[in-house]
C-alpha cells in the first residue's frame, strides 16, 4: 500500500487543487442567494463558463417558484436567504481525541460495529490513519481508471470530462424540475460522478471509497451516473454510523443515466442525525433522485432510511426505452418525532416496461410515516407492467402510517397491481420468541428484519448486515 | 426434590380471576395430563407458567427446579428449561424456522455460558430432529409458522420442543388440529422425548393423545379449580362420563 511520503503530499494537494478548503475570500461569502453569489461560487470552483449559465438560469427559474406544500410533513419555515450558500464543505471543528466525542454517539458506532479508525473519521476526529484510508481510495481508483471507469468528485469531473457533463447533466432532473432540484441547481458544491464506459462491468461495489469520502458531504450534493451501453455498475451511498452536520437542509440531486442494455444498482443507507426525542436539530433531507432508462436498460433503487428529521424523497426511473426495468426497493424507519414522506414514481414510456415497488415503512414512537406513490403508464406503453406492495408496521399506538398510491394507466393492454398491508409487532409474536428464551430486543429485531426481508436482500451482502444492526439500534426502547 | 410445585396459585386477566387456587406437584420424568371444560382455565394456566403478561398473578407461589418461577421473565425461564407448546403457533413472516430456532437455542446456550452452536453443528442437530418429527427439511427455510397447515404447526412445536430440549414441557392442546396419522407422528416424538430428568404436562381434551401419550397422572380442571386427579383410568372415565357430574361437585 502506497503510504510513503510523496503519496501523502499528492494527496493534500490533490484537496487543494479541488478546492476542500481553498481560498479564504470563499469562506467570507455573505449568507443570502442572489445572482452574484452564483457566479461567486461558479467562479471559486473555476467552472466552464456553460456551467455558470447553466447554475444562473436554475437560479433565474428558483425565484418564479414556491416551496412545495403538498407533502404530508410539517416544519418551522425555512428562510433561504439566512442560509451561507458556501462553495466548499465546511470542515468540521477538529476533536483530539475520541474522549472528547459524546459518549452517546460512542455508543452507537459500538453497536453497530463501525471500526475505531472510521469511528474517528465520522466523529471528526484528528487522524494519522486517514491517509491509510485514503490510499485505498487511490489504488481503487487506480483499478477503476485500467477498466475506463471515470469516478470522482463532481467537481473534478467539470475540470476533467466537462463533454460528459455538458451532455448529462441535467438529462434526467432538469434544472426547472422542483423547488428544491432547482436551488441544488443553482448553488450545488460538490458531489461524484462515475462514467463507466461501453459493455464494461464495474468490477466492485463503488462503496468503501464512497463511506471515506461521504464524511465532507455537502448541504447541497450532486451526483451524475452514467451507465454507457450494454455497461452494470452497482453504487452504494451513505453509511450507517449517525452523522451530524451543521447544515440542517439538504437538498442533493442524484442523475442516473442508463443507455441501452445497461444496468445500474443504487443502494442507500441513510442515518442522518435524526433530532433529540422532541426532534430538535434534526436533518431535513429533501432529495431528488431519478434515473434514465434507454431500450432494455435497468434501474433499481434500494434504500434503507432509517435518519432525519424529516425526509421527503421520491427515487423514480423513467423508463423511456422499450423492454427497459424500474425496480424500488425501501424500508423507511421513522421513530421518536421523524417524518418522512417517501416513495417513488414509475413513469412507463416505452414498450414492454415493467417497474416494481416494494415499500416497507416502520413506525415507532410518535414517527409518521408516508408512502407515496406514482406508477404512470402513457399511451405507447402497450404491454406495460408494474407491480407494487405496500407494507406498514407499526410499534405502538402514538406512530402512523400513511399510504397515498397514483396509479394512471393509459393503454388497454397494460397492468398495474397495488397490494398494501398494515400490521403490528404483535404481543402473541413477541411472547412467542421470549418463550424461546429469545430476549426482547432480538425479538423485535427478528421480527422487523423479517418484514424488511424483500428489501435486505435487494443489497449486497454487507450492506444488509449493517442495515439489519442499523434497524436495531434505531428502534431501542421503542417496544417492552 | 420436585421439579414443578404450584402453591394455591390464583391469576386474572383483566380483573375477572380465572385460576382460583391451582395446587399442583410435578417429579421429573412425570407426564401429568390436565384435562377439563372449554373455559376452564387449562391454557391460561400454561400462560401463567411460561410468563404471559397479560396474566396477573394474584396469589400463591411456583417453585421451578428449586427456583421461584413467578420471578423470572418469560425468556429466562426457557432459558432455565420451561417450554410451552402453544395451542395457537405464531407465525412471524420472513424469519425462517431455521434462524429462528437458531436464535434460540443460542439464547439459551448463552444463558448456561456456553459457546454459540455453529452453523454445521446447529445444522446436523436439527436435522436429526427433523427425522424425530418425519418433517420435511424445506420447513427450515420456510418462514416460522407461515402458511403452515393447523397440523404442520404442531408438528412445528413439538419439533422445536426436541431441539430445544427442555425439563419441563407445556403441550396446550397439541393434538387438537391433527389428522390420526400426524398424531401418532407428533405422539411418537413427545414419547421419544420422555426420560427421567424431564416431566411434561399435557392439556388436551381428549383420550385419542392420551391412548398414544400415557400419563402417570390425571387432573381435571373446572372453573380454575382442580377437583379431581387421578391416574390414566380417569381420562377413560371422563370420556364416558364428560365433567358435569364433576362440575357440580366443584360448586
Ligand atoms: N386475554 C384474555 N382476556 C379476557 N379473557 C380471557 C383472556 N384469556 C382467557 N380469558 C378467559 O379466561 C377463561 C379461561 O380461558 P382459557 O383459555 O384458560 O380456557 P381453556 O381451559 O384453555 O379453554 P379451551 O379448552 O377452550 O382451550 C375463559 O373464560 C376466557 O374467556
Ligand atoms: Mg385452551
Amino acid at each position: 500500500m502506497p503510504t510513503d511520503e510523496g503519496t501523502i503530499e499528492t494527496l493534500a494537494n490533490q484537496e487543494y487543487k479541488w478546492g476542500f478548503v481553498t481560498d479564504i475570500e470563499a469562506d467570507a461569502l455573505p449568507k443570502g442567494l442572489n445572482e452574484d453569489i452564483v457566479r461567486a461560487i461558479s467562479k471559486r470552483k473555476n467552472e466552464p463558463e456553460f456551467m455558470t449559465q447553466w447554475r444562473l438560469k436554475a437560479y433565474r427559474h428558483w425565484l418564479t417558484m414556491t416551496e412545495p406544500k403538498w407533502p404530508n410533513v410539517k416544519y418551522p419555515k425555512i428562510d433561504f436567504q439566512d442560509v451561507i450558500y458556501y462553495s466548499a464543505p465546511k470542515a468540521k471543528k477538529q476533536l483530539k481525541s475520541l474522549d472528547e466525542v459524546d459518549p452517546e454517539l460512542l455508543r452507537t458506532y459500538e453497536k453497530l460495529g463501525v471500526p475505531l479508525e472510521e469511528q474517528k473519521i465520522f466523529a471528526g476526529v484528528a487522524v494519522d490513519a486517514v491517509f491509510d484510508s485514503v490510499s485505498v481510495a487511490t489504488t481503487f481508483k487506480a483499478k477503476l481508471a485500467e477498466m475506463g471507469v471515470i469516478f470522482c468528485s463532481f467537481s473534478e469531473a467539470v475540470q476533467e470530462h466537462p463533454e460528459l457533463i455538458s451532455k448529462y447533466l441535467g438529462s434526467v432532473v432538469p434544472y426547472s424540475d422542483n423547488f428544491y432540484a432547482t436551488l441544488n441547481s443553482a448553488v450545488f458544491s460538490d458531489g461524484s460522478f462515475c462514467y463507466v464506459p461501453k459493455g464494461v462491468r464495474c468490477p466492485m461495489e463503488l462503496s468503501t471509497y464512497f463511506r471515506i469520502n461521504a464524511k465532507n458531504t455537502g448541504q447541497f450534493e450532486r451526483t451524475l451516473i452514467i451507465a454507457d451501453e450494454g455497461a452494470y455498475v452497482s453504487y452504494l451511498e451513505g453509511c450507517t454510523a449517525p452523522m451530524r452536520d451543521e447544515n440542517q437542509l439538504h437538498a442533493a440531486v442524484v442523475e442516473l443515466v442508463a443507455l441501452k442494455g445497461a444496468q445500474i444498482k443504487y443502494s442507500t443507507v441513510q442515518n442522518w442525525y435524526p433530532g433529540d426525542k422532541e426532534g430538535k436539530g434534526g436533518i431535513y433531507n429533501f432529495v431528488t433522485k431519478r434515473g434514465k432508462c434507454m431500450d432494455s436498460a435497468r434501474i433499481s433503487w434500494t434504500q434503507v432510511e432509517t435518519g432525519s428529521a424529516i425526509t421527503w424523497k421520491y427515487p423514480s426511473v423513467i423508463l423511456q426505452g422499450d423492454n427497459s426495468i424500474g425496480e424500488f426497493y425501501s424500508v423507511a424507519l421513522t421513530n421518536h418525532m421523524q417524518q418522512a414522506d417517501t416513495g417513488t414514481k414509475m413513469i412507463h414510456i416505452g414498450k414492454n416496461t415493467r417497474s416494481t415497488v416494494v415499500s416497507k415503512g416502520i413506525s415507532a414512537g410518535k414517527g409518521q410515516n408516508t408512502y407515496r406513490g406514482l406508477i404512470k403508464i402513457l399511451k405507447n406503453a402497450t404491454n406495460a407492467r408494474n407491480y407494487t406492495q405496500c407494507d406498514s408496521l407499526l410499534l405502538g399506538d402514538k406512530c402512523g402510517a400513511h399510504t397515498f398510491p397514483y396509479i394512471e394507466v393509459r393503454n388497454t393492454s397494460s397492468k398495474a397491481e397495488h397490494e398494501a398491508s398494515t400490521s403490528k409487532i404483535g404481543e402473541d409474536q413477541l411472547f412467542y420468541c421470549k418463550q424461546r428464551g429469545i430476549s426482547l430486543e432480538d425479538a423485535v429485531n427478528m421480527i422487523i428484519n423479517g418484514f424488511c426481508k424483500e428489501v435486505f436482500r435487494e443489497l449486497p451482502m454487507e450492506f444488509a448486515v449493517e442495515a439489519q444492526k442499523l434497524l436495531g439500534v434505531s428502534l431501542e426502547g421503542s417496544v417492552g | 426434590m420436585a421439579l414443578v410445585e404450584i402453591k394455591n396459585l390464583e391469576a386474572a386477566v383483566g380483573g375477572k380471576p380465572i385460576l382460583k387456587g391451582i395446587d399442583l406437584t410435578i417429579n421429573p420424568g412425570e407426564v401429568h395430563a390436565i384435562m377439563g371444560p372449554n373455559g376452564s382455565g387449562k391454557s391460561t394456566l400454561s400462560s401463567v407458567l411460561a410468563g404471559r403478561e397479560t396474566y396477573t398473578v394474584t396469589g400463591g407461589s411456583v417453585l421451578f427446579d428449586g427456583k421461584d418461577l413467578l420471578d423470572l421473565s418469560p425468556e429466562e425461564r426457557a432459558c432455565e428449561g420451561l417450554f410451552m407448546a402453544f395451542q395457537y403457533p405464531v407465525e412471524i413472516p420472513g424469519v425462517t424456522t431455521s434462524y429462528f430456532l437458531k436464535a434460540a437455542v443460542n439464547a439459551i446456550r448463552k444463558h448456561h455460558g456456553q459457546d454459540e452452536l455453529d452453523a454445521m453443528d446447529f445444522l446436523k442437530m436439527v436435522k436429526e430432529k427433523m427425522a424425530l418429527l418425519e418433517m420435511d427439511k424445506t420447513f427450515l427455510n420456510r418462514s416460522v409458522n407461515e402458511g403452515f397447515s393447523g397440523g404442520e404447526k404442531k408438528r412445528n412445536e413439538i419439533f422445536q420442543m426436541a431441539v430445544l430440549n427442555p425439563k419441563f414441557a407445556i403441550l396446550d392442546e397439541t393434538d387438537s388440529g391433527l389428522d390420526i396419522d400426524a398424531l401418532k407422528i407428533v405422539a411418537n416424538g413427545v414419547n421419544a422425548l420422555r426420560s427421567p430428568e424431564r416431566a411434561i404436562l399435557v392439556v388436551t381434551h381428549y383420550q385419542r393423545l392420551l391412548d398414544y401419550i400415557v400419563p402417570d397422572f390425571v387432573h381435571v380442571l373446572c372453573d380454575g379449580r382442580i377437583v379431581k386427579s387421578g391416574g390414566k383410568e380417569l381420562a377413560l372415565e371422563l370420556e364416558k362420563r364428560g365433567y358435569a357430574w364433576l362440575e357440580t361437585a366443584a360448586a
